[in-house]
């Protein structure tokens, strides 16, 4: 049974009701549930040696007890704030539980007034499992349904249909006539109206179908579906034929909704997968697209790139949020100059003998990789994701876009575009391409082509290091990171047309596009290789790729 | 892929050399102790926390005067995470280093690498981790889990105390979640779920990509049933996986995700929070507070010299197998393996988490099983534990065709005896 906590409704009497009847069912609380400060504290400080079962009758015990300090309390214990500090076992709340700080400022429990500051290891964390979070997220959104704030609200609502009874739809009926935001409402109508299919009365069953017809998250699909289905005894378990027949058109209407946003959503899925192969080709489709440089090391630079994001937010622990916008630019600067450095040291010496080339930059992702290894250790790091970088967009109940991939689609679309005004626009891309089309003409004209080659490089280096730092959000950050996806952006590098971006784009969009729309039906491994197989007829029957380079560019090269 | 492989053997000859170099200076009268466990290459991350760990033992056993009076001295050996060098570097040991016992090996396909060149040379390996069963050589002691110890409790305990009726089973293509997973849905199956409420799905290693994965696990647990995931995949492409469950909003409240191969060590590598309440079964927790455990976690921290680092259930197996190793040597008076291996079967050795592994005549241990949740600082609490210990079982009950086949090294001799037709059929496993 829940209990209707005092801020909502009840009236005092009704509390003490409800604290006598605990008493008789609790008997520890029994002796000392006087009055709901002695409850509160009691049950309080019995959740110091809790096993998990038993904290659960505390959380009860809490949160009917009435007392103002629960909310605080219950969030608290939810949000893994809730602390005992060694030193006097006294339990206190700690403001905010951000592992980056040193010391915590803390908060009484039942009074709620400061209680000083505690450095993290003078405290020990007062755990919860699924179980008890399920508990305490139920509990709490009773609070929470009178919150300021509609998303809180919102969620408060969703929370407490995961598990509905008589209580909370009381209190959703209450909150129902002085909702304001019509996304709440609708949320609560929503439940009101599944709660309503249990009703004897098949006129408000009916009402209740005709309400749910237009909506299209799952758990109204499984509730109405059940409606249409025959029970073992070949009856039907909705007995009226009229709420049949619109349980019928809804669920049709919801099938045919959702197989849409899947639609949607795979395709979604097919082009966010598709800019990272973009983003991790873009910068090879310059080095080996424009400079002919078969560049065994990329995946390694990407991989710096990475490592980079890593360091960044070892260097700015309280500013997560701020890091990855930092992250680009020195992961662009570190990759570029590994990358120049690598041209000046090593390619430079090998123009136009791709078989050394090869070899000689594989020896140096080897050394990339056991450079990282000594300095980082062989175990992966841990870059964390920000806070407006993780969650969904949610389109509405059957479609939600994830923040991180499309944050990642347009960064890809981004540097993509500011790729070809540098090429376009400026005097080193005009440069670069001069050099690339025609080498001894350029260097007539006063270009002084080395220079060129080692600056292209490195442009092409810091695109991968910034692909690195996408890749962090997304993947391992290891020794290994590269390898995973070298072979990848020379298969979109080659399909695309070597030495054309927009070749890369297209092709890297259209692979990844094809991948997922094979993944559901031949699954991951098998959708794999049916790309590859298509991917080796296609290059047999179009050897120069997608769109292949045409003119004197073509031959010079 | 061949210049790879050159690449890695120079560097892992560099290794022996080395290694060899100190162990020329050491003499005679030892006893010589192979470590067979990649230092280089994918498995790394796992398995150098492995080759410390006996190095430890070792050290420590020494420091006791080590066995029957005569010192205990490592031979460390680098096979660099490629399988055929695990045969090439097994062989080395026995027929070289001429080893009393080999420490060895993390996946499965390269302990079945190296399983012909044991049983030819008569070797003695000592395997720590946890696997898929359906073998038991007269050559290799398992002390890591047999699916029964560790799968099917993983199982029982959704099964029972969560509530769950719809199972999805995850897992990296390869022998180890493709075998599990034939277990495990013959076994529900037995348990009356019906097949439209399992569904199996492979993903490639390292499979990075789990937007399509994970939108159909939710689509599937959307039915209204509570659903779990059972998970199967491996090492590297679980970090992604965890990210896209959290990014999705799949929460372990609604969809738990249990998993076979996360552990302590590998959630040291990565932020822990967005996998916060899904579970992992072991036999082993470093937050289990036992004397034993705490004292071992102390030891470990010591000789590693890092205080941060953790312990796992693969080192544990690591412990026991060691302890069991010095016993049957001891008892036989005798490093020679087909003594060694008589000697084995009744041996018992406390665990680190409490109650005491026994070693059974199919060359498997007694294991508690235990499932826990993960915090945000990356550790396990215990939320369910088998009653007592759970004896391992080298052939599934579950499966058709090891369903009659027995393992038995002390009355049969026979690590595949088939009940039915009373007979042993050699060394020929599926």
């Amino acid at each position: 049974m829940r209990v209707a906590p005092g801020t909502v409704g009840g009236s005092q009497r009704g509390r003490w009701l409800l604290a006598l009847l605990l008493a008789l069912v609790t008997p520890v609380a029994g002796a000392r549930a006087q009055t709901p400060e002695d409850g509160f504290a009691a049950a309080l400080a019995e959740l110091r040696e809790a096993d998990f079962p038993s904290k659960e009758a505390i959380i009860e015990r809490l949160s009917a007890s009435g007392h103002r300090a629960v909310q605080p309390v219950l969030s608290a214990f939810l949000e893994d704030r809730l602390f005992v500090r060694t030193a006097d076992a006294r339990i206190v709340i700690a403001k905010s539980a951000d592992e980056a700080l040193t010391e915590l400022e803390l908060v009484d429990p039942v009074s709620l007034a400061d209680a000083g500051r505690a450095m993290p290891a003078e405290l020990s964390k007062i755990g919860t499992n699924n179980r008890l979070r399920r508990v305490l997220r139920t509990t709490i959104a009773h609070f929470s349904l009178a919150s300021t704030d509609a998303a809180v609200r919102l969620a408060a609502v969703q929370d407490m249909l995961r598990s509905v009874d008589a209580t909370t739809l009381e209190l959703l009926r209450e909150r129902s006539q002085v909702e304001q935001d019509a996304r709440v409402q609708r949320a609560i109508a929503t439940g009101l109206a599944l709660a309503e299919l249990d009703e004897m009365d098949p006129e408000r069953r009916l009402a209740a179908v005709a309400i749910l017809s237009d909506r299209i998250s799952a758990d109204v699909r499984n509730r109405l579906a059940v409606l249409i289905e025959k029970t073992p005894d070949g009856a039907f378990a909705e007995t009226d034929e009229r709420v049949r027949k619109a349980a019928e058109t809804a669920v049709r209407s919801i099938d045919s909704y959702q197989s849409l946003y899947s639609g949607i959503e795979t395709l979604f899925f097919g082009l966010s997968l598709g800019s990272v192969l973009v983003l991790v080709a873009i910068g090879l489709a310059i080095t080996f697209g424009v400079m002919g440089v078969i560049n065994m090391a990329h995946g390694e630079l990407m991989m710096l790139g990475a490592y980079t994001t890593y360091v960044v937010q070892l260097a700015m622990p309280n500013h997560l949020g701020a890091s990855i916008p930092v992250a680009i630019p020195a992961a662009f600067i570190v990759a570029g100059l590994a990358g120049v450095l690598l041209e000046r040291t090593v390619i430079r010496f090998l123009y136009g003998r791709p078989l050394e080339t090869l070899l000689a930059t594989f020896g140096v992702s080897l050394v990339l990789q056991q450079l990282v290894r000594s300095v980082f250790s062989a175990n992966n790091r841990a870059v964390a994701t920000p806070a407006w970088m993780s969650g969904t967009l949610v389109v509405n109940d059957a479609l939600a876009i994830t923040y991180n991939r499309l944050y990642i689609v347009i960064f890809t679309l981004a540097v993509f575009g500011i790729l070809l005004v540098v090429l376009r626009r400026t005097r080193l891309g005009l440069e670069i391409r001069a050099v690339a089309q025609n080498r001894a003409m350029a260097r007539a004209m006063g270009i002084r082509s080395t220079w060129v080659d080692a600056l292209t490089f490195g442009l092409g280096s810091g695109i991968a290091g910034i692909a690195g730092v996408a890749l962090s959000q997304l993947t391992n950050v290891g020794p290994n990171l590269g390898q995973a996806y070298i072979i990848d952006s020379f298969m979109v590098v080659v399909f695309g047309g070597v030495g054309n971006l927009w070749g890369t784009l297209i092709g890297g969009l259209s692979l990844g596009i094809v991948n997922k729309l094979l993944e559901p039906f031949a699954g991951a491994v098998l959708g794999k290789i049916v790309v590859l197989v298509a991917l080796i007829l296609f290059i047999q029957r179009r050897p120069r790729g997608l769109f292949p380079q045409t003119g004197r560019a073509a031959e010079g090269s | 892929m061949t210049l790879t492989r050159v690449c890695l053997t120079a560097a892992a000859l560099a290794a022996t050399l080395i290694w060899s170099g100190t162990a020329a200076a050491q003499g005679q009268g030892t006893i010589k102790v192979g470590v067979l466990h990649s230092l280089s290459g994918t498995m790394a991350i796992s398995e150098t926390t492995l080759k410390d760990t006996v190095l430890m033992l070792i050290d420590e056993q020494n420091k006791k005067g080590g066995i029957l009076g005569r010192k205990l001295e490592a031979v460390v050996v680098d096979p660099a995470s490629d399988w055929p060098l695990f045969a090439e570097k097994a062989r080395q040991l026995l027929e070289k280093d001429k080893v009393a016992v080999v420490f060895g090996c993390w996946t499965s396909v390269s302990r079945k690498s190296v399983l012909p060149v044991f049983e030819k040379d008569n070797g003695l390996l000592f395997y720590p981790v946890q696997y898929e069963g359906e073998e038991s050589s007269k050559n290799v002691i398992y002390t890591g889990a047999a699916p029964n110890q560790q799968a099917i409790p993983a199982v029982d305990y959704l099964m029972k105390e969560v509530g769950v009726k719809r199972w999805v089973l995850e897992g990296t293509d390869y022998v180890y979640p493709r075998t599990t997973n034939r277990v495990l849905e013959a076994y529900l199956k037995s348990k009356g779920v019906a097949a439209a409420d399992i569904s199996i799905n492979y993903t490639p290693f390292g499979h990075s990509d789990w937007q399509t994965r994970v939108a159909a696990i939710k689509r599937f647990g959307s039915a209204g049933k509570k659903t779990a995931v059972v998970s199967t995949i491996n090492g590297d492409a679980n970090v992604p996986f965890y990210k896209e469950l959290g990014n999705q909003k799949v929460s372990a409240e609604d969809i738990p995700v249990v998993a076979f191969s996360v552990g302590e060590e590998e959630l040291s590598g990565l932020d822990a929070k967005p996998l916060v309440g899904h579970l992992a079964a072991w036999n082993y927790f470093m937050s289990v507070k036992t004397p034993e455990n705490t004292a071992f976690i102390n030891r470990w921290k010591t000789y590693i010299k890092k205080p941060s680092r953790t312990t796992n259930d693969p080192m544990e197996a690591h412990y026991i197998g060691f302890n069991l190793w010095v016993k049957a040597v001891e008892k036989a008076k005798s490093t020679d393996v087909d003594k060694v291996l008589a000697a084995l079967p009744g041996l018992e050795t406390p665990n680190l988490t409490g109650g005491i592994a026994k070693m059974l005549p199919n060359h498997h241990i007694t294991k508690p099983v235990y499932i826990g949740e993960v915090r945000a600082d990356g550790q396990f609490d215990v939320v369910w534990k088998t009653a007592g210990t759970v004896p391992g079982d080298a052939w599934s009950d579950y499966l058709p065709g090891s369903r009659d086949t027995e393992a038995d090294w002390v009355t049969l001799k026979c690590g595949n005896y088939n009940t039915k037709t009373k007979t042993c059929s050699g060394q020929n496993y599926k």
